[in-house]
C-alpha cells in the first residue's frame, strides 16, 4: 500500500493520547563548574591556539559589552544589547564551523562575530554609525555584518533570518560549495511563524543548515514558561524529521563538540540539525530595558555563579594554557584599547548624504535623485537646522 | 514569431532565463511535476531537474524567505505566490527583508535576484481571497519593483527584465488573461525595459491611465467615446514602482486631462500617487479635476462582481465628465 501521508501507520484499537512530554532531550555537558571533564566526558580535540582563541574571544565580547553599555549609558551610543552569559554558546558554535560558512544571527552574537575576525574597529564604527560603518550609519547599533567574514548583517524584525538560513543552505548545496549556514535565535523568537516556516523548508529540500537556538530563559520579560509549554525548543526538531541536540551554554566544549557534529551531518547527509543551547541572560535584554521589574536578584546571583567564561579559564589553567598573571594584564590591556578605539569612532564623520538614497535600489531610480536634490537645497537655506551635513554638500 | 497566450509566454521567458543562466531557480507551491495551478511553469522540473524546479511546502512567508536566502547566496529565484491574496503571510519578509536588505546592509549583500511572481486581479468569479490587486501595499516600500504586463508580449519582455534586473521584483500577472489574451510574440529572448510606460494610443482630449487587465477594458471605454468624437491617449503604466510620471505628464500636458482606472479600491490605491503627482507637475495645464475609476472601498464581492468593478461604462462616462466638466 503507498503512503501518501508520509506518516508511518501503526494500527492499534484503543485509543490512546501520545503524552506531549513524551519526548525528553538529555543535555551534553563535558565541563565540570571546577574545570575538570565529567567522568566519561571526552573534550574534543583543541589545539592549544584554538582554545586561546576561544578564550581571548569570549573575554573581549565580555569586556566590550561592559564597556559599550557604559557608553550608552553616558549618552555616547543610542542603545546597546549585551550577550553576558552566552558568550560560550557564540563562540564556541563559530569556533567549530569552517571559515566560508554563512552566519546567519539574531543579534545577541557579538562572540561569533569577533570569532570571524570583526576588528575592534569594526564594532566602534557600527555603534557609532559613523561614514566608516560598513551598513554606512543606516541600522540601530549592535546590526552588524560583514560579506567579507560570512557574517549576514543583522535585522530587527525577529526570526525572519530562519527561513532565510534555509534557502542560503540550499544554495550552497546547489552550487557544490562544502560549505554550511549556522543560524542563531533565541527561544522566544522560536515562536515566531518563520521558525516553523524554515525548519520545515530545510527538512523537505535537505538544505545543510544548523539552526541554534540559544535559549536564556527570556524574551525581554517573558519567561520561557510564557513562551510555550513542550520540553524547550529542541524536541521540534524532531516533529520536523530532523536531528537535534541539546547542550549546556555555559559550557563551551560540550557546545563546540556539538557544533562539530552538527556541521559535519549537515554536509555529509544534506540535512539540517537543531541545537538547544541552555543558558541564562545574565544582562539586561538591552539598554532600554530593566530586569528588575521582572525576575528576582536572587535569580540573576544563583546564574552569575555559573559563568562560561570562569568555568573555560580554570580548564586552561588547569592544562598549562594559561598563566593567571598574564591574563590579568591582557584584560587591562584591552579596556584601554577599548576605550582608546571609541574615542577615535566616536570623532569619526557620518556618512555623507548621498547614502541616504544610495542602495535603495542598485541605482538610484529618478524619484529619489529628486528628492536628494530637493533635499540638498532645503539644507542650503536652513543649515544650522542640519549640522551634520550643511557644512559637507558638494 | 508564434501564437502564445499569456501562460505560454510566461511559462518560455522562464525556460528561457532557466537556459540563460543556471543560477535562476523557480520554485512556490506546486510549481514541480505538476507545473502549477495555472500552468506557468509547465515542464520545467522536466528540462531542468527538480533541484532547480521544485514544490515548497504550504507556507508564503517561507517560500519568500527561503527566496531572500537564496537570492543572498547570489541566485536568482523566481518564487510563485499561487495567488497574489496569499501574498499577504510573506508581507513580512517581502517589505522588511527583501526590499531592505542592500541598504540595510550598505550593499555588503543583496537579495537583487529575487522575482516573485503572482496572479492578481478579478474578473473571474474569484470572491474575495481569488481577486485581489495589492500593488498599491506594495508601492509604498521603497527597495522594491512592481511590474504588471498587460498582454503575453508584454508579458514575456517584462518577465525577463525582472529577472535580469539588479532589484527585487514583484510580477503581478493578470490571471483573468491568462488564456484570454493571446498574441504574436518572438520565440527569441527579449527585454522589455522596466520604470517605463507604454503610449499605446495618441490622442488629445483626454489622457487615459491603466496597467493589467483594465487596459482591455478602458481600451472598450476608448472605443466607445470616440465615437462621441472624443479623442482618447490611452497609457499602459507596465510599472507601478518605480513609475513613469514623466511619460503620464508629458501625455497630460498635451491632453489636459486624465483619467486613472484600476482594479484596486479607490482609498489607498495607486491612482491616488498619480493623481497627486500629476496635478503637481500639470497643475497649470489641467483643465478638469483628474479622474479615478477604481473598486469600490469593500472586499472584492462574488455575487456583485459586475456592479463593482472598474468596468468600461464606469470608464465611459468617466471620460464625459472629464471632457464636459
Amino acid at each position: 500500500m503507498t503512503n501518501p501521508n508520509n506518516a508511518t501507520i501503526t494500527t492499534v484499537h484503543t485509543a490512546e493520547f501520545t503524552a506531549g512530554d513524551a519526548l525528553k532531550i538529555p543535555t551534553l555537558r563535558i565541563l565540570r563548574d571546577d574545570g575538570s571533564l565529567y567522568e566519561g566526558a571526552v573534550a574534543p580535540e583543541l589545539d592549544k591556539a584554538t582554545a586561546i582563541k576561544m578564550y581571548d574571544t569570549m573575554v573581549f565580547t565580555r569586556v566590550l559589552d561592559e564597556r559599550m553599555l557604559a557608553a550608552q549609558r553616558q549618552g555616547r551610543i543610542s542603545f546597546y544589547m549585551q550577550c553576558l552569559g552566552e558568550e560560550a554558546t557564540t563562540v564556541g558554535s563559530a569556533a567549530a564551523l569552517a571559515e566560508q560558512d554563512m552566519i546567519m544571527a539574531q543579534y545577541r552574537e557579538q562572540g561569533a562575530l569577533r570569532y570571524r575576525g570583526f576588528t575592534l574597529d569594526q564594532f566602534m564604527n557600527q555603534l557609532f554609525s559613523n561614514e566608516k560603518d560598513l551598513g554606512k550609519g543606516r541600522q540601530m547599533p549592535v546590526h552588524y555584518g560583514s560579506k567579507d567574514i560570512y557574517y549576514m548583517t543583522i535585522s530587527s524584525p525577529l526570526g525572519t533570518q530562519i527561513p532565510q538560513a534555509s534557502g542560503y543552505a540550499y544554495a550552497q548545496k546547489l552550487r557544490g560549495l562544502a560549505n554550511t549556514t549556522i543560524c542563531y535565535f533565541g527561544e522566544g523568537a522560536a515562536s515566531e511563524g518563520d521558525f516553523h516556516a524554515g525548519l520545515n523548508m530545510a527538512a523537505v529540500h535537505k538544505a545543510p543548515v544548523i539552526f541554534f537556538c540559544r535559549n536564556n530563559g527570556y524574551a525581554i520579560s517573558t519567561p520561557a514558561s510564557e513562551q510555550f509549554v513542550g520540553d524547550g525548543i529542541a524536541c521540534r526538531a524532531v516533529g520536523y524529521g530532523m536531528k537535534a541536540l541539546r547542550v549546556d551554554g555555559a559550557d563551551i566544549l560540550a557546545v563546540y563538540q556539538a557544533t562539530k557534529m552538527a556541521r559535519d551531518h549537515a554536509l555529509k547527509y544534506n540535512e539540517p540539525v537543531l541545537i538547544e543551547s541552555i543558558a541564562y541572560r545574565l544582562g539586561a535584554h538591552s539598554s532600554s530595558d530593566d530586569p528588575s521589574g521582572y525576575r528576582s536578584k536572587e535569580e540573576e546571583e544563583k546564574w552569575r555563579q555559573n559563568d562560561p567564561i570562569a568555568r573555560f579559564r580554570l580548564w586552561l589553567l588547569e592544562k598549562g594554557w594559561l598563566n593567571e598573571a598574564d591574563d590579568k594584564a591582557t584584560i587591562e590591556a584591552l579596556r584601554s584599547e577599548i576605550l582608546d578605539a571609541l574615542k577615535v569612532a566616536e570623532k569619526v564623520a557620518k556618512p555623507g548624504i548621498e547614502h541616504l538614497i544610495s542602495d535603495v535600489y542598485a541605482e538610484p531610480i529618478p524619484a529619489l535623485q529628486q528628492q536628494l536634490d530637493e533635499l540638498k537645497a532645503h539644507i542650503r537655506k536652513y543649515p544650522d537646522a542640519y549640522p551634520v551635513t550643511a557644512g559637507r554638500l558638494d | 514569431m508564434a501564437k502564445m497566450n499569456m501562460l505560454q509566454a510566461i511559462n518560455n521567458a522562464l525556460d528561457l532565463a532557466m537556459a540563460k543562466d543556471d543560477s535562476v531557480v523557480c520554485f512556490g507551491e506546486d510549481v514541480g511535476h505538476f507545473g502549477g495551478v495555472f500552468r506557468a511553469t509547465s515542464k520545467l522540473q522536466e528540462k531542468y531537474g527538480k533541484a532547480r524546479c521544485f514544490n515548497t511546502p504550504l507556507t508564503e512567508q517561507g517560500i519568500a524567505g527561503f527566496a531572500n536566502g537564496m537570492a543572498a547566496q547570489g541566485m536568482k529565484p523566481v518564487a510563485e505566490i499561487q495567488f497574489a491574496d496569499y501574498i499577504f503571510p510573506a508581507f513580512d519578509q517581502i517589505v522588511n527583508e527583501t526590499a531592505k536588505f542592500r541598504y540595510r546592509s550598505g550593499n555588503e549583500f543583496n537579495v537583487g535576484g529575487i522575482v516573485f511572481r503572482s496572479p492578481y486581479g478579478g474578473g473571474i468569479a474569484g470572491g474575495h481571497y481569488h481577486s485581489q490587486s495589492p500593488e498599491a501595499y506594495f508601492a509604498h516600500t521603497p527597495g522594491l519593483k512592481v511590474v504588471i504586463p498587460r498582454d503575453p508580449y508584454q508579458a514575456k519582455g517584462l518577465l525577463l527584465a525582472s529577472i535580469a534586473s539588479p532589484d527585487p521584483v514583484i510580477f503581478f500577472e493578470p490571471k483573468k488573461l491568462y488564456r484570454a489574451s493571446t498574441g504574436e510574440v518572438p520565440e527569441e529572448y527579449y527585454e522589455i525595459e522596466l520604470g517605463k510606460a507604454e503610449v499605446t494610443q495618441q490622442g488629445k482630449d483626454i489622457t487615459v491611465l491603466a496597467w493589467g487587465a483594465q487596459m482591455e477594458i478602458v481600451q472598450k471605454a476608448v472605443e466607445m467615446a470616440e465615437k462621441d468624437g472624443i479623442s482618447c491617449e490611452v497609457i499602459d503604466l507596465r510599472s507601478i514602482l518605480p513609475w513613469d510620471a514623466d511619460t503620464v505628464a508629458a501625455s497630460v500636458k498635451k491632453t489636459g486631462r486624465l483619467l486613472i482606472n484600476h482594479e484596486a479600491p479607490l482609498t489607498g490605491g495607486f491612482a491616488g500617487e498619480i493623481a497627486a503627482t500629476v496635478q503637481k507637475m500639470c497643475f497649470l495645464h489641467l483643465e478638469s479635476p483628474i479622474e479615478r475609476v477604481c473598486g469600490m472601498d469593500t472586499p472584492y464581492p462574488l455575487a456583485l462582481e459586475k456592479e463593482y468593478v472598474a468596468d468600461h461604462l464606469k470608464t465611459y462616462e468617466a471620460i464625459k465628465r472629464s471632457i464636459n466638466f
